[in-house]
Formats: C-alpha cells, sequence, structure tokens
C-alpha cells in the first residue's frame, strides 16, 4: 500500500497533473529555452535538480518553518539551489552555459517550483514529497524535450544538431523563433485535452452501460 | 493565524531566527559551492581566450599578453587586474600578425564581450569571436551562430570606421551585412570594435614597431593547448 502510495505521487506529475500540459506551470522557461533539444534537456535537468532538493528540505524542515515566513524561506531554498545549478553548469558544461544564460537565475521565479513547495512539499511526508518532485520533474522534462524536439526538427531540420533531412528541406526558422513556440504548445496543449475529452467521453458512456445493463 | 484552531501566533524573534538562520545556511552553501567551482571556471574562460584568438589571428601559433604602461605597449606574463589587456599574435618565425583585442560593451540584453583579430599594417579587422553574450535566443546569437555575419569580420576595413548596413547591401570594405531579425545585436558588436579601435589607436605603437615576442614560462601559450 505505502509503495503504491509514493509510486501514485511520482507516476501523477508525468501523466495526469504533468506540469506543462495539464496545470500550465513554468511556461516561462517552457516557451523560451526550447528552441533546440539540448537546451530544453539542459533546462529540464537544472529544474530538476533545484525542484527535488528544494522539495526535500522544505518537506523535512517543514514542522520548523514558521507559517507567516514559510514563503520567504521557500525562495531562500530555492535560490540556493539554483545559484548551485548555475555554477555547476558554468563549471561543467560552460557552452550549455551560454546558451541558457539569463535562464538559469530565472529558474527561481519558475511558479511549478513555489507552487509545489506550497502546495505538496510543505504538507506531506519527505519521502512522499520527493517523489512527488521526481514526478513533477520527470514531467516538465518530458514537456520540454517534446517541445523542443519538435521545434529543432521543425526549426532548423536537425534534432541535437545532427541533421535530419537532406539539403532540399526548407527549415521553418518561426519555429525556433519566439512564435514557434506558443504553436507548439498550443497544437500540444489542444491533442492533451482532445484526449481528456474523449477519455471522460468513454468513461461515461461506459457508466452508461453499466447502469442499463444492471 | 486566521483559523481559530491554529496554534498562537509564533513570537516575532522566532520569525527573524528562522529567516536569519536560513540565509545564513544560504550564504555559506553558495560561498561554498562560488570557491569550489572558481578554479574550473578560470581555467575554463583561460582556455577559451587562448582558442579565442588563434581563432580570430589566422596564421598565429603564439600568443602573449601586452598593456600600456608608461606610454608604450609592453609585454607582461600577468596582466593586472582590471589592466586593459591586449593579446599580440606571433607566427612560427616570430613574427608579429595582429592583435587580437578583447572589447565589450552593451547589447540588446547584456554586455557582449568579443575579441577581434586587427592587423594594424593593413588596418583591417582579420576576425571575430562572441566570447560572452546573452542575446535572444534564435534571433540576437546569431551574432556568433551565423557564419555569414561571423565571416564578414574576416576583412573589414577599420577606416574611416565600420559600418552595418541593411543585409546584401555591402559595398564598401568597411562595410558589414547586418543580420536580419538582430539588428540591434549587429549594430551593438561593430560600435563595441568602433570604440575599442578609437580607444587603443593612440596607444598602438606605429604599424612595424610592435613588442617583440617574450618568452616566459608563465605564458604557455603554445598553439594545440
Amino acid at each position: 500500500m505505502k509503495k503504491n502510495e509514493s509510486y501514485e505521487e511520482f507516476i501523477k506529475g508525468i501523466w495526469r497533473d504533468n506540469p506543462v500540459f495539464a496545470q500550465v506551470l513554468g511556461m516561462c522557461p517552457m516557451l523560451a529555452v526550447t528552441n533546440s533539444a539540448i537546451n530544453a534537456i539542459a533546462m529540464g535537468g537544472a529544474t530538476f535538480f533545484v525542484l527535488v532538493g528544494s522539495s526535500f528540505l522544505v518537506s523535512s524542515f517543514r514542522n520548523w518553518i514558521p507559517k507567516q515566513v514559510r514563503i520567504s524561506c521557500f525562495i531562500i531554498i530555492i535560490a540556493t539551489f539554483v545559484t548551485i545549478a548555475d555554477y555547476t553548469l558554468l563549471a561543467l558544461v560552460p557552452k550549455v552555459h551560454k546558451e541558457l544564460g539569463a535562464f538559469i537565475p530565472l529558474i527561481v521565479a519558475n511558479c511549478l517550483i513555489l507552487g509545489r513547495q506550497e502546495a505538496f512539499a510543505s504538507r506531506y511526508p519527505t519521502r512522499l514529497a520527493v517523489m512527488d518532485a521526481l514526478g513533477m520533474a520527470t514531467g516538465f522534462l518530458i514537456a520540454l524535450f517534446s517541445l523542443g524536439a519538435v521545434r529543432e526538427i521543425l526549426g532548423d531540420g536537425a534534432l541535437f544538431g545532427v541533421k535530419l533531412f537532406s539539403e532540399n528541406f526548407d527549415p521553418w526558422i518561426i519555429m525556433i523563433l519566439p512564435p514557434g513556440g506558443f504553436l507548439t504548445l498550443g497544437v500540444i496543449l489542444l491533442f492533451f485535452n482532445w484526449f481528456k475529452y474523449k477519455k471522460d467521453e468513454f468513461l461515461e458512456d461506459v457508466a452508461e452501460a453499466e447502469r442499463s445493463g444492471s | 493565524m486566521n483559523a481559530p484552531h491554529e496554534t498562537a501566533a509564533p513570537s516575532s524573534l522566532r520569525l527573524v531566527l528562522t529567516l536569519a538562520i536560513a540565509g545564513l545556511v544560504s550564504g555559506i552553501a553558495i560561498i561554498g559551492i562560488y570557491e569550489s567551482t572558481l578554479p574550473t571556471i578560470t581555467a575554463n574562460k583561460a582556455r577559451e581566450l587562448r582558442e579565442a584568438v588563434f581563432k580570430v589571428l589566422p596564421g598565429v601559433s603564439k600568443m602573449q599578453a601586452l598593456v600600456y604602461r608608461d606610454g608604450e605597449l609592453i609585454a607582461v606574463g600577468e596582466p593586472a587586474k582590471d589592466e586593459p589587456v591586449v593579446y599580440g599574435g606571433y607566427d612560427d618565425q616570430r613574427d608579429f600578425v595582429g592583435y587580437a583585442m578583447p572589447a565589450a560593451g552593451p547589447g540588446f540584453q547584456d554586455t557582449i564581450a568579443i575579441l577581434y583579430g586587427y592587423a594594424p599594417d593593413r588596418k583591417l579587422v582579420v576576425g571575430m569571436e562572441v566570447l560572452e553574450s546573452r542575446e535572444t535566443p534564435g534571433l540576437g546569437d546569431k551574432i556568433y551562430k551565423d557564419a555569414e555575419f561571423v565571416g564578414g569580420f574576416r576583412a573589414l576595413s577599420v577606416e574611416p570606421e565600420i559600418v552595418a548596413v541593411k543585409k546584401g547591401t555591402k559595398s564598401q570594405p568597411n562595410e558589414i551585412d547586418a543580420i536580419t531579425g538582430a539588428t540591434i545585436s549587429s549594430k551593438a558588436i561593430v560600435r563595441i570594435i568602433n570604440e575599442t579601435h578609437t580607444a587603443w589607436a593612440e596607444q598602438l605603437p606605429p604599424s612595424g614597431s610592435e613588442p617583440e615576442l617574450v618568452e616566459t614560462e608563465s605564458a604557455g601559450t603554445e598553439a594545440g593547448l
């Protein structure tokens, strides 16, 4: 039972409550750095580290942090992890850091992270909080990657910098420009909502059939 | 405080203490990560600089730092902090090829730091490399991703000054095609080079009397590093 519970916390972030596709959180990095797959992965990785680290600390200290100053405390914790991620990326992968530039410090302002602290980590035991953070961060990473991959393939004709098409392919420059982010995200959200609508319809049909059957 | 079943409000002292402790621990963690990554970051930057010097000055295999002190340009192993510095590039025969000039100035988003190669005998910019920029991904970042724009700096006259013109309209040796959609960033690069060129014009010795290559231990600037 306990195992199932933490598994459930993990899996909900990837699909049902996916931070981007279901909750529509963290749109700023989502639209800004997904012009190539590698940038999306680096951003997702940094966010993953910050979210899991912060959730662990916030949940561990949740009984010591007075309610009145909790938001300030969360921000201090998040900002510390962001700074650590910033310097680590700068030291280990200077090229990627150069690409992401201003968006790494801006992870502090990602509402997904503060939102998870306030809504989940500060109310639940550490084990569940970490599972929740792992799930949400993985969901965010997958979302960033799918957007980054689509935009790089269409806008640059490449994936991870490897050319996919012949010379005749004329890249849709607009896809790696800001409007491309909105277009791609719009189409993906459309798909998710259509899927959810179809699923609800299907469940209703099943319930209907069961009622008339009994 | 709003809900009646909640325990009494904690004292102000406790609130202040909580934040102070959180701030203190956070500060220590940040100092720790800064100190532990600083050597790697400095080494990375030094390596990048060396690679950039060899890139902007074709045919160069040795370099040394040059500073302007007491009215002349002299070679130093380790320039003092915050001292303006240029790099002299020399070929295999130890002959002077050109200067690699670090330059920086405001771009569209933030400071752009570049390095450009300058051949004083021909009064030409012979190469340009962006070291640091936070220009818009997909647009402004073409100042280092657009091979055509970067290539435009391989033979660019600085007399009377460099001018950025609309793409495809370059007709003079001192003109460069700006990037469509990144005009501000392109113009920023041009302005940075012009300003740096003017600032150093008086301090560089006349062509032909550049400082000789001084072999020092700390130079460590052999090609292939």
